[in-house]
């Protein structure tokens, strides 16, 4: 699942940096994902994992870090992503 | 009995036009529902274009709220921020949930909004007074 989730920041999250560079726990807005990058890879996580985020899961924090990430995934009952 | 009064907070953002363009033709409803409140959909306009400039300047507006709220533990969705349009054209900020409840804790009653676009980008200035701020943005009682 992490290597889904970093593969989806590339591509989505507009990060000035190599996100494979980063640690699970990094900071990714003080790595430079915007909030506006941010809910686009939301979108694109979404469509990625089949789920959708919640109201209460729509917020800056939910996106902070790639286990911030996976642990909302795993609350929403993502498993592997959706192939095609 | 001592009076400690407010103090000046204000918060600024900009947003680039044409990356909430590019949401909208990707995403469409799908992305404006996450981020946007009912009003400010109905009042952004039906074409991309014109949408974009006027979604990128309340995407700005929002963001240059939660910095002058300054949220720590609890951080306010984009939703629970609303630029609401006035009579008149003026802009309105009005807060809702999360937004509201920190909004409570750090004394600010009021929040005064400026926007504009061009450029490519969106701008938001807000400001407003707060209550007794310490570092670390909690409100003292």
């Amino acid at each position: 699942m992490i290597d889904e989730i970093r593969q989806v920041l590339a591509e989505h999250g507009r990060m000035p940096v190599d996100v494979d560079s980063l640690s699970d726990d990094a900071d990714l807005y003080q790595a430079g994902l915007t909030s506006h990058a941010s809910v686009n890879v939301m979108l694109a996580l979404e469509d990625a994992f089949d789920i959708e985020f919640p109201d209460e899961m729509l917020r800056k924090s939910t996106f902070e870090s790639v286990a911030a990430i996976q642990d909302a995934l795993i609350e929403l009952g993502a498993s592997a992503p959706v192939q095609g | 009995m001592t009076h400690e009064c407010c103090s000046v907070v204000v918060g600024a953002d900009v947003q680039s036009t044409a990356e909430v363009a590019e949401s909208l033709r990707a995403y469409g409803a799908r992305y404006t529902r996450k981020v946007f409140t009912e009003h400010e959909i109905k009042t952004a306009g039906s074409t991309i274009p014109v949408a974009a400039e006027r979604l990128a300047v309340r995407f700005a507006a929002k963001e240059a709220v939660l910095k002058l709220l300054r949220p720590t533990t609890i951080v306010p969705h984009w939703r629970s921020i609303e630029v609401r349009r006035q009579q008149g054209g003026w802009p309105e900020i009005i807060l809702t949930g999360d937004a509201a409840e920190l909004a409570r804790q750090r004394q600010i009653h009021h929040i005064s909004v400026s926007m504009s676009h061009g450029g490519g980008v969106g701008f938001a200035t807000v400001v407003a007074q707060a209550g007794n701020i310490h570092e670390g943005g909690q409100a003292s009682d």
